[in-house]
Protein backbone atom coordinates (compact mmCIF):
# COMPACT_ATOMS: atom_id res chain seq x y z
CA UNK A 1 0.00 0.00 0.00
CA UNK A 2 1.17 3.59 -0.77
CA UNK A 3 2.20 5.61 2.33
CA UNK A 4 2.09 8.89 0.70
CA UNK A 5 -1.44 9.52 1.95
CA UNK A 6 0.28 10.25 5.52
CA UNK A 7 1.27 13.39 6.36
CA UNK A 8 4.98 14.18 6.51
CA UNK A 9 4.66 16.15 9.55
CA UNK A 10 4.99 14.71 13.25
CA UNK A 11 1.79 15.01 15.38
CA UNK A 12 4.27 16.89 18.04
CA UNK A 13 4.94 19.36 15.13
CA UNK A 14 1.04 19.84 14.26
CA UNK A 15 0.29 20.60 18.22
CA UNK A 16 3.25 23.22 18.02
CA UNK A 17 1.77 24.91 14.79
CA UNK A 18 -1.50 25.39 16.76
CA UNK A 19 0.20 26.48 19.74
CA UNK A 20 2.49 28.89 17.21
CA UNK A 21 -0.72 30.34 16.03
CA UNK A 22 -2.31 30.95 19.32
CA UNK A 23 0.73 32.95 20.61
CA UNK A 24 0.75 35.05 17.37
CA UNK A 25 -2.74 35.64 17.81
CA UNK A 26 -2.18 36.90 21.62
CA UNK A 27 0.39 39.15 21.06
CA UNK A 28 -1.37 41.36 18.52
CA UNK A 29 -4.97 41.11 20.14
CA UNK A 30 -2.84 42.54 23.43
CA UNK A 31 -1.45 44.57 20.88
CA UNK A 32 -5.49 45.77 19.61
CA UNK A 33 -4.45 44.88 16.01
CA UNK A 34 -7.09 43.59 14.26
CA UNK A 35 -6.79 40.62 12.70
CA UNK A 36 -8.51 40.38 9.23
CA UNK A 37 -8.82 38.22 6.03
CA UNK A 38 -8.83 38.99 2.02
CA UNK A 39 -8.73 36.68 -0.90
CA UNK A 40 -6.69 34.11 -2.05
CA UNK A 41 -7.85 34.90 -5.96
CA UNK A 42 -7.67 37.93 -7.25
CA UNK A 43 -7.90 39.56 -10.76
CA UNK A 44 -4.66 41.52 -10.53
CA UNK A 45 -1.39 39.97 -9.31
CA UNK A 46 2.15 41.29 -7.81
CA UNK A 47 4.67 42.22 -10.77
CA UNK A 48 7.45 41.27 -9.07
CA UNK A 49 9.78 39.77 -11.84
CA UNK A 50 11.50 37.24 -9.17
CA UNK A 51 8.08 36.14 -8.02
CA UNK A 52 6.10 33.28 -10.46
CA UNK A 53 2.09 33.18 -9.76
CA UNK A 54 -0.07 30.35 -10.35
CA UNK A 55 -3.09 31.58 -12.57
CA UNK A 56 -6.59 30.04 -12.35
CA UNK A 57 -9.68 30.11 -14.28
CA UNK A 58 -12.66 31.42 -13.00
CA UNK A 59 -15.85 29.80 -15.06
CA UNK A 60 -19.04 31.52 -14.89
CA UNK A 61 -20.87 30.38 -18.06
CA UNK A 62 -20.74 32.64 -20.75
CA UNK A 63 -18.00 34.21 -18.84
CA UNK A 64 -14.49 32.69 -18.08
CA UNK A 65 -12.07 35.07 -16.64
CA UNK A 66 -8.42 34.34 -15.76
CA UNK A 67 -7.57 34.64 -11.91
CA UNK A 68 -4.65 34.77 -10.16
CA UNK A 69 -3.33 32.89 -6.41
CA UNK A 70 -1.89 35.57 -4.33
CA UNK A 71 2.04 35.78 -4.01
CA UNK A 72 1.23 37.92 -0.81
CA UNK A 73 -2.00 39.60 0.85
CA UNK A 74 -0.28 43.19 0.89
CA UNK A 75 -2.51 44.39 -1.92
CA UNK A 76 -5.56 43.60 -0.40
CA UNK A 77 -4.50 44.62 2.94
CA UNK A 78 -3.36 48.39 1.80
CA UNK A 79 -6.73 48.59 0.46
CA UNK A 80 -8.20 48.16 3.86
CA UNK A 81 -5.90 50.73 5.68
CA UNK A 82 -6.44 52.94 3.02
CA UNK A 83 -10.34 52.26 3.99
CA UNK A 84 -9.55 53.34 7.35
CA UNK A 85 -8.81 49.63 9.16
CA UNK A 86 -6.10 51.06 11.28
CA UNK A 87 -3.34 48.46 12.32
CA UNK A 88 -3.76 44.90 10.84
CA UNK A 89 -2.94 41.62 10.49
CA UNK A 90 -3.37 38.32 8.96
CA UNK A 91 -2.09 34.86 9.12
CA UNK A 92 -3.24 33.12 5.77
CA UNK A 93 -1.74 31.56 2.33
CA UNK A 94 0.61 32.63 -0.23
CA UNK A 95 1.32 31.27 -3.55
CA UNK A 96 4.68 30.99 -5.58
CA UNK A 97 4.96 28.76 -8.58
CA UNK A 98 8.28 27.38 -9.04
CA UNK A 99 9.54 27.04 -5.39
CA UNK A 100 10.30 23.69 -3.62
CA UNK A 101 13.21 23.59 -1.38
CA UNK A 102 14.59 22.34 1.45
CA UNK A 103 12.95 25.93 2.84
CA UNK A 104 10.09 26.34 0.17
CA UNK A 105 6.80 24.44 -0.12
CA UNK A 106 4.94 26.66 -3.51
CA UNK A 107 1.95 26.87 -1.15
CA UNK A 108 3.25 28.48 2.42
CA UNK A 109 1.49 29.95 5.52
CA UNK A 110 2.53 33.77 6.06
CA UNK A 111 1.97 36.07 9.11
CA UNK A 112 1.75 39.92 7.87
CA UNK A 113 0.48 42.68 9.71
CA UNK A 114 0.55 46.46 9.20
CA UNK A 115 0.81 49.58 11.82
CA UNK A 116 -0.63 52.52 11.40
CA UNK A 117 1.86 55.44 12.43
CA UNK A 118 4.82 53.58 12.76
CA UNK A 119 8.32 54.05 11.21
CA UNK A 120 10.68 50.99 10.25
CA UNK A 121 12.50 51.77 13.28
CA UNK A 122 8.85 51.50 15.92
CA UNK A 123 8.38 48.03 13.51
CA UNK A 124 11.79 46.67 14.36
CA UNK A 125 11.09 47.11 18.20
CA UNK A 126 7.88 45.04 17.48
CA UNK A 127 9.33 42.49 15.66
CA UNK A 128 11.96 41.95 18.23
CA UNK A 129 8.70 41.95 20.62
CA UNK A 130 7.38 38.92 18.73
CA UNK A 131 10.52 37.21 18.01
CA UNK A 132 11.42 37.24 21.85
CA UNK A 133 7.21 36.19 22.69
CA UNK A 134 7.19 33.33 20.16
CA UNK A 135 11.47 32.41 21.55
CA UNK A 136 10.40 32.79 25.18
CA UNK A 137 11.06 29.41 26.71
CA UNK A 138 14.27 28.59 23.58
CA UNK A 139 17.80 29.97 23.82
CA UNK A 140 17.69 32.50 21.69
CA UNK A 141 20.10 36.06 22.18
CA UNK A 142 18.50 39.78 22.02
CA UNK A 143 17.70 40.48 18.42
CA UNK A 144 20.41 42.63 16.39
CA UNK A 145 19.83 45.28 14.52
CA UNK A 146 22.49 45.69 11.48
CA UNK A 147 22.67 48.26 8.57
CA UNK A 148 22.81 46.21 5.25
CA UNK A 149 25.59 48.67 4.08
CA UNK A 150 27.57 48.01 7.47
CA UNK A 151 26.99 44.48 7.16
CA UNK A 152 28.11 43.71 3.78
CA UNK A 153 31.46 45.97 3.70
CA UNK A 154 32.39 44.31 7.29
CA UNK A 155 32.04 40.39 5.05
CA UNK A 156 32.97 41.48 1.84
CA UNK A 157 34.83 44.27 1.59
CA UNK A 158 32.95 45.80 -1.00
CA UNK A 159 30.56 48.69 -1.27
CA UNK A 160 26.72 47.29 -1.93
CA UNK A 161 25.55 50.86 -3.11
CA UNK A 162 27.90 51.24 -5.44
CA UNK A 163 28.56 48.91 -8.30
CA UNK A 164 32.05 48.53 -9.30
CA UNK A 165 31.56 45.77 -11.65
CA UNK A 166 35.30 44.77 -11.53
CA UNK A 167 35.37 45.01 -7.85
CA UNK A 168 32.71 42.79 -7.56
CA UNK A 169 34.05 40.18 -10.16
CA UNK A 170 37.55 40.19 -8.37
CA UNK A 171 35.61 39.51 -5.11
CA UNK A 172 34.04 36.41 -6.09
CA UNK A 173 37.14 35.01 -8.06
CA UNK A 174 39.15 35.51 -4.61
CA UNK A 175 36.21 33.12 -3.23
CA UNK A 176 36.05 30.21 -5.74
CA UNK A 177 32.40 31.39 -7.13
CA UNK A 178 33.66 32.88 -10.00
CA UNK A 179 30.63 31.48 -11.88
CA UNK A 180 28.74 34.64 -10.39
CA UNK A 181 30.55 36.80 -13.17
CA UNK A 182 28.23 34.89 -15.79
CA UNK A 183 25.12 34.80 -13.46
CA UNK A 184 25.23 37.69 -12.74
CA UNK A 185 25.95 39.76 -15.89
CA UNK A 186 26.07 43.37 -15.21
CA UNK A 187 23.10 43.65 -13.14
CA UNK A 188 23.35 45.33 -9.61
CA UNK A 189 20.53 43.60 -7.85
CA UNK A 190 21.57 40.32 -9.12
CA UNK A 191 25.01 40.54 -8.01
CA UNK A 192 23.84 41.96 -4.76
CA UNK A 193 21.54 38.38 -4.25
CA UNK A 194 24.62 36.41 -5.21
CA UNK A 195 26.83 37.61 -2.89
CA UNK A 196 24.57 38.29 -0.20
CA UNK A 197 23.15 34.85 -0.27
CA UNK A 198 26.78 33.15 -0.36
CA UNK A 199 28.92 35.47 1.76
CA UNK A 200 26.48 37.19 4.03
CA UNK A 201 23.07 35.50 4.70
CA UNK A 202 25.23 32.35 6.26
CA UNK A 203 27.30 34.58 9.01
CA UNK A 204 23.69 35.85 10.32
CA UNK A 205 23.31 32.87 12.98
CA UNK A 206 24.78 32.29 15.80
CA UNK A 207 21.37 31.49 17.80
CA UNK A 208 20.55 35.37 17.12
CA UNK A 209 18.04 36.91 15.22
CA UNK A 210 19.51 39.60 12.99
CA UNK A 211 17.16 42.52 11.58
CA UNK A 212 19.15 43.89 8.81
CA UNK A 213 17.67 47.16 7.05
CA UNK A 214 18.59 49.87 5.25
CA UNK A 215 18.50 47.79 1.86
CA UNK A 216 19.90 49.20 -1.35
CA UNK A 217 17.76 50.90 -3.50
CA UNK A 218 18.11 48.88 -6.58
CA UNK A 219 15.74 45.87 -4.11
CA UNK A 220 13.17 48.74 -3.04
CA UNK A 221 10.25 46.89 -4.27
CA UNK A 222 7.28 48.44 -2.11
CA UNK A 223 9.45 50.57 0.16
CA UNK A 224 9.82 53.92 0.93
CA UNK A 225 13.14 56.11 -0.26
CA UNK A 226 15.33 56.91 2.91
CA UNK A 227 14.82 60.77 3.08
CA UNK A 228 18.37 61.26 3.96
CA UNK A 229 20.26 58.94 1.60
CA UNK A 230 18.52 58.57 -2.04
CA UNK A 231 20.39 55.23 -2.16
CA UNK A 232 18.63 53.66 0.73
CA UNK A 233 15.40 52.19 0.97
CA UNK A 234 12.78 51.96 4.28
CA UNK A 235 13.25 47.49 3.95
CA UNK A 236 14.20 45.51 6.81
CA UNK A 237 14.64 41.79 6.58
CA UNK A 238 14.36 38.93 9.52
CA UNK A 239 16.99 36.15 9.33
CA UNK A 240 17.79 33.90 12.56
CA UNK A 241 20.41 31.41 12.34
CA UNK A 242 21.05 32.05 8.91
CA UNK A 243 17.63 31.98 7.55
CA UNK A 244 15.56 34.16 5.89
CA UNK A 245 12.30 34.39 7.63
CA UNK A 246 10.37 37.59 7.10
CA UNK A 247 10.23 41.51 4.83
CA UNK A 248 9.29 44.27 5.98
CA UNK A 249 8.77 48.04 5.21
CA UNK A 250 7.86 51.55 5.95
CA UNK A 251 5.02 51.40 3.47
CA UNK A 252 5.50 53.59 0.27
CA UNK A 253 2.68 55.90 0.38
CA UNK A 254 2.88 57.69 -3.25
CA UNK A 255 0.07 56.36 -5.52
CA UNK A 256 2.55 57.93 -8.89
CA UNK A 257 5.66 56.48 -7.12
CA UNK A 258 3.80 52.88 -6.91
CA UNK A 259 2.31 53.04 -10.49
CA UNK A 260 5.77 53.51 -11.86
CA UNK A 261 7.20 50.73 -10.29
CA UNK A 262 4.66 48.64 -11.28
CA UNK A 263 4.75 49.82 -14.96
CA UNK A 264 9.08 49.22 -14.46
CA UNK A 265 8.51 45.70 -13.36
CA UNK A 266 6.20 44.99 -15.71
CA UNK A 267 8.32 46.15 -18.72
CA UNK A 268 11.06 43.95 -17.49
CA UNK A 269 9.01 40.72 -17.21
CA UNK A 270 7.69 41.67 -20.74
CA UNK A 271 11.78 42.15 -21.90
CA UNK A 272 12.76 38.42 -19.63
CA UNK A 273 9.44 36.92 -21.70
CA UNK A 274 8.01 36.13 -17.93
CA UNK A 275 3.94 35.65 -17.77
CA UNK A 276 2.00 38.92 -17.64
CA UNK A 277 0.63 40.29 -14.65
CA UNK A 278 -1.91 42.10 -14.63
CA UNK A 279 -1.15 45.31 -11.98
CA UNK A 280 -3.37 45.92 -8.93
CA UNK A 281 -5.32 49.37 -10.07
CA UNK A 282 -6.99 48.84 -7.07
CA UNK A 283 -4.29 49.38 -5.05
CA UNK A 284 -3.12 52.74 -7.24
CA UNK A 285 -6.92 53.92 -6.47
CA UNK A 286 -6.65 53.20 -2.29
CA UNK A 287 -3.01 54.74 -2.71
CA UNK A 288 -4.70 57.80 -4.11
CA UNK A 289 -7.25 58.22 -1.94
CA UNK A 290 -4.72 57.67 0.46
CA UNK A 291 -2.63 55.39 2.40
CA UNK A 292 -1.96 56.32 6.20
CA UNK A 293 1.11 56.23 7.25
CA UNK A 294 2.39 52.45 8.01
CA UNK A 295 4.74 49.61 8.38
CA UNK A 296 4.47 46.43 7.65
CA UNK A 297 6.21 43.22 8.24
CA UNK A 298 5.57 39.48 6.69
CA UNK A 299 6.79 36.15 8.01
CA UNK A 300 6.90 33.07 6.29
CA UNK A 301 5.30 30.88 9.67
CA UNK A 302 6.81 27.94 8.09
CA UNK A 303 10.08 28.42 8.15
CA UNK A 304 9.51 29.87 11.77
CA UNK A 305 8.05 26.53 12.92
CA UNK A 306 11.50 25.11 11.44
CA UNK A 307 13.38 27.19 13.72
CA UNK A 308 11.00 26.12 16.39
CA UNK A 309 11.51 22.62 16.13
CA UNK A 310 15.12 22.20 14.86
CA UNK A 311 13.94 20.93 11.65
CA UNK A 312 15.95 20.60 9.09
CA UNK A 313 13.41 20.81 6.08
CA UNK A 314 10.11 22.56 5.51
CA UNK A 315 8.45 18.98 4.62
CA UNK A 316 8.83 18.24 8.67
CA UNK A 317 6.32 20.95 9.52
CA UNK A 318 4.06 20.73 6.91
CA UNK A 319 1.21 17.73 6.51
CA UNK A 320 1.21 17.70 3.14
CA UNK A 321 3.93 19.10 1.28
CA UNK A 322 3.56 19.97 -2.82
CA UNK A 323 4.19 16.39 -3.42
CA UNK A 324 1.87 14.83 -1.64
CA UNK A 325 -1.05 17.64 -1.58
CA UNK B 1 21.60 12.99 -24.39
CA UNK B 2 18.88 14.37 -22.26
CA UNK B 3 18.76 17.70 -20.97
CA UNK B 4 18.46 18.70 -17.21
CA UNK B 5 17.05 21.36 -15.77
CA UNK B 6 18.31 22.64 -12.22
CA UNK B 7 14.43 21.88 -11.22
CA UNK B 8 15.65 18.09 -11.87
CA UNK B 9 18.69 17.77 -9.83
CA UNK B 10 19.19 15.30 -7.81
CA UNK B 11 21.63 13.17 -6.00
CA UNK B 12 22.64 10.52 -8.24
CA UNK B 13 21.80 12.57 -11.38
CA UNK B 14 25.07 12.25 -13.92
CA UNK B 15 25.82 15.50 -15.77
CA UNK B 16 28.46 17.20 -18.14
CA UNK B 17 30.39 20.02 -16.19
CA UNK B 18 32.78 21.50 -17.93
CA UNK B 19 33.52 18.71 -20.50
CA UNK B 20 33.66 16.08 -17.69
CA UNK B 21 30.97 13.50 -16.39
CA UNK B 22 29.84 14.20 -12.77
CA UNK B 23 27.66 13.09 -10.45
CA UNK B 24 24.97 15.55 -8.43
CA UNK B 25 25.32 14.93 -4.67
CA UNK B 26 23.42 17.75 -3.25
CA UNK B 27 20.75 20.39 -4.81
CA UNK B 28 19.85 22.99 -2.93
CA UNK B 29 17.31 25.94 -3.69
CA UNK B 30 18.69 29.42 -2.93
CA UNK B 31 15.84 32.41 -3.22
CA UNK B 32 15.71 35.67 -1.61
CA UNK B 33 12.31 36.35 -0.88
CA UNK B 34 12.88 39.33 -3.21
CA UNK B 35 15.86 38.54 -5.25
CA UNK B 36 16.83 35.64 -7.66
CA UNK B 37 16.44 31.89 -7.29
CA UNK B 38 19.78 30.18 -7.62
CA UNK B 39 20.24 26.67 -7.19
CA UNK B 40 23.99 25.69 -4.97
CA UNK B 41 25.05 22.40 -6.43
CA UNK B 42 27.63 19.73 -4.71
CA UNK B 43 28.86 18.15 -7.57
CA UNK B 44 31.68 14.77 -8.01
CA UNK B 45 33.81 14.84 -11.68
CA UNK B 46 33.91 11.50 -11.86
CA UNK B 47 36.92 11.48 -13.71
CA UNK B 48 39.01 12.91 -10.69
CA UNK B 49 36.81 11.91 -7.82
CA UNK B 50 36.97 16.06 -6.56
CA UNK B 51 33.81 17.14 -5.23
CA UNK B 52 33.22 21.06 -6.23
CA UNK B 53 30.47 23.20 -5.04
CA UNK B 54 28.73 25.34 -8.05
CA UNK B 55 25.86 27.80 -8.39
CA UNK B 56 23.62 27.85 -11.17
CA UNK B 57 20.73 30.35 -11.55
CA UNK B 58 17.60 28.51 -10.99
CA UNK B 59 15.76 27.18 -14.36
CA UNK B 60 19.38 26.81 -16.17
CA UNK B 61 20.40 23.29 -17.58
CA UNK B 62 23.07 20.57 -18.45
CA UNK B 63 23.32 18.22 -20.53
CA UNK B 64 23.08 14.34 -19.01
CA UNK B 65 25.99 12.06 -19.38
CA UNK B 66 25.64 9.05 -20.77
CA UNK B 67 27.46 7.20 -17.45
CA UNK B 68 26.20 4.07 -15.98
CA UNK B 69 27.81 1.32 -13.65
CA UNK B 70 27.87 -2.34 -14.99
CA UNK B 71 28.76 -5.42 -13.05
CA UNK B 72 31.65 -7.12 -15.12
CA UNK B 73 34.16 -10.27 -14.49
CA UNK B 74 38.17 -8.82 -13.79
CA UNK B 75 39.99 -11.10 -16.56
CA UNK B 76 43.54 -10.54 -16.58
CA UNK B 77 46.16 -7.95 -16.57
CA UNK B 78 48.28 -7.57 -20.13
CA UNK B 79 50.68 -5.09 -18.53
CA UNK B 80 49.43 -2.11 -20.16
CA UNK B 81 45.63 -2.66 -19.68
CA UNK B 82 42.81 -4.72 -17.17
CA UNK B 83 40.38 -6.36 -19.08
CA UNK B 84 36.68 -6.79 -18.01
CA UNK B 85 34.26 -8.64 -19.23
CA UNK B 86 30.12 -8.73 -19.02
CA UNK B 87 29.21 -11.63 -17.69
CA UNK B 88 25.85 -11.99 -19.49
CA UNK B 89 26.89 -10.51 -22.90
CA UNK B 90 30.55 -11.69 -22.86
CA UNK B 91 31.12 -8.01 -23.78
CA UNK B 92 35.14 -6.97 -23.23
CA UNK B 93 36.65 -3.67 -21.87
CA UNK B 94 39.67 -2.31 -21.36
CA UNK B 95 40.64 0.09 -19.06
CA UNK B 96 44.62 1.49 -17.96
CA UNK B 97 46.06 1.42 -14.87
CA UNK B 98 44.90 5.86 -14.91
CA UNK B 99 41.45 4.25 -14.61
CA UNK B 100 41.74 1.37 -12.24
CA UNK B 101 43.60 3.03 -9.83
CA UNK B 102 43.73 1.85 -5.96
CA UNK B 103 41.13 -0.37 -7.30
CA UNK B 104 44.14 -2.53 -8.92
CA UNK B 105 45.12 -3.54 -5.64
CA UNK B 106 41.96 -5.51 -4.82
CA UNK B 107 41.26 -7.14 -8.52
CA UNK B 108 41.47 -10.70 -8.67
CA UNK B 109 41.39 -12.58 -11.80
CA UNK B 110 37.39 -14.33 -12.08
CA UNK B 111 35.96 -11.47 -9.21
CA UNK B 112 33.46 -9.45 -9.61
CA UNK B 113 33.82 -5.86 -9.79
CA UNK B 114 31.66 -2.62 -10.76
CA UNK B 115 32.96 -0.69 -14.06
CA UNK B 116 31.42 2.84 -14.61
CA UNK B 117 31.18 3.37 -18.44
CA UNK B 118 31.33 6.87 -19.84
CA UNK B 119 29.58 7.04 -23.14
CA UNK B 120 30.62 3.21 -23.09
CA UNK B 121 34.07 3.42 -22.33
CA UNK B 122 35.14 2.47 -18.76
CA UNK B 123 35.70 5.76 -16.55
CA UNK B 124 36.42 4.12 -13.32
CA UNK B 125 36.03 0.77 -11.35
CA UNK B 126 35.13 0.22 -8.06
CA UNK B 127 35.83 -3.37 -6.03
CA UNK B 128 33.31 -5.60 -4.16
CA UNK B 129 33.38 -4.18 -1.02
CA UNK B 130 34.59 -7.67 0.70
CA UNK B 131 37.14 -9.27 -1.12
CA UNK B 132 38.79 -12.89 -0.67
CA UNK B 133 42.47 -13.08 -0.89
CA UNK B 134 45.81 -15.25 -0.13
CA UNK B 135 48.62 -14.31 1.49
CA UNK B 136 51.65 -15.28 0.04
CA UNK B 137 53.89 -13.63 2.55
CA UNK B 138 54.23 -12.52 6.09
CA UNK B 139 56.32 -13.04 9.54
CA UNK B 140 55.34 -16.28 10.76
CA UNK B 141 53.34 -15.71 13.73
CA UNK B 142 53.85 -16.03 17.42
CA UNK B 143 52.76 -19.34 18.79
CA UNK B 144 49.56 -18.48 21.25
CA UNK B 145 49.07 -15.30 20.45
CA UNK B 146 45.18 -15.49 19.31
CA UNK B 147 43.72 -11.95 19.61
CA UNK B 148 44.44 -8.48 17.37
CA UNK B 149 46.60 -6.47 19.15
CA UNK B 150 49.06 -5.24 17.24
CA UNK B 151 49.05 -7.29 14.16
CA UNK B 152 51.68 -7.54 11.09
CA UNK B 153 52.03 -6.49 7.22
CA UNK B 154 50.49 -9.54 4.91
CA UNK B 155 51.34 -9.35 1.24
CA UNK B 156 48.66 -11.04 -0.90
CA UNK B 157 48.39 -12.21 -4.09
CA UNK B 158 47.01 -9.39 -6.00
CA UNK B 159 49.89 -7.59 -4.60
CA UNK B 160 47.78 -5.45 -1.43
CA UNK B 161 49.51 -4.86 1.54
CA UNK B 162 47.26 -5.02 5.19
CA UNK B 163 47.26 -5.04 8.51
CA UNK B 164 46.19 -9.16 10.05
CA UNK B 165 46.58 -10.56 13.24
CA UNK B 166 49.60 -12.16 14.64
CA UNK B 167 47.89 -15.89 14.29
CA UNK B 168 47.14 -15.44 10.39
CA UNK B 169 49.59 -17.43 8.82
CA UNK B 170 51.24 -17.21 4.94
CA UNK B 171 48.96 -19.68 2.56
CA UNK B 172 45.84 -18.44 3.95
CA UNK B 173 42.74 -16.27 2.66
CA UNK B 174 41.28 -13.83 4.19
CA UNK B 175 38.55 -11.73 3.79
CA UNK B 176 39.59 -7.59 3.48
CA UNK B 177 36.92 -4.61 3.38
CA UNK B 178 38.34 -3.16 0.21
CA UNK B 179 36.61 0.52 1.43
CA UNK B 180 38.74 0.97 4.72
CA UNK B 181 41.83 -1.64 3.37
CA UNK B 182 40.83 -3.36 6.67
CA UNK B 183 41.52 -6.96 8.07
CA UNK B 184 37.74 -8.94 8.46
CA UNK B 185 38.64 -12.53 9.19
CA UNK B 186 40.53 -15.24 8.24
CA UNK B 187 38.09 -17.75 5.25
CA UNK B 188 37.96 -21.28 5.75
CA UNK B 189 38.26 -23.32 2.64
Amino acid sequence: MLQDWQPTCSLELMRLRARMLADIRRFFADRSVLEVETPLLSHSVGTDPQLAFFTTEYCLPPKRQTLFLQTSPEFAMKRLLAAGSGSIYQIGKAFRNGEAGRFHNPEFTMLEWYRVGFNLSQLMDEIADLVAMLFSDRQLAETKRVGYRELFVSLTGLDPLEFFYQDYCAFVEGCGLSEAVGICGHDHATWLDFIFSHKVQPHLGGNTAYMVYGYPACQSSLARINKDNAQVVERVELFINGIELGNGYYELTDAEEQNNRFDKELTVRQQQNLPVSIKDEHLISALKSGLPECSGMAIGLDRLLMLLSKSASIEDVLNFPIHRA
Amino acid sequence: MAVYSTNEFKAGLKIMLDNDPCAIIENEFVKPGKGQAFNRVKIRNLKTGRVIERTFKSGESLEGADVIDVEMQYLYNDGQFRHFMVPDTFEQYQADEKIVGDAGKWLKDQDSCTVTLWNDAPLAISPANFVELTIVETDPGVRGDTSGGGGKPATLDTGAVVRVPLFVQQGEMIKVDTRTGEYVSRVKE
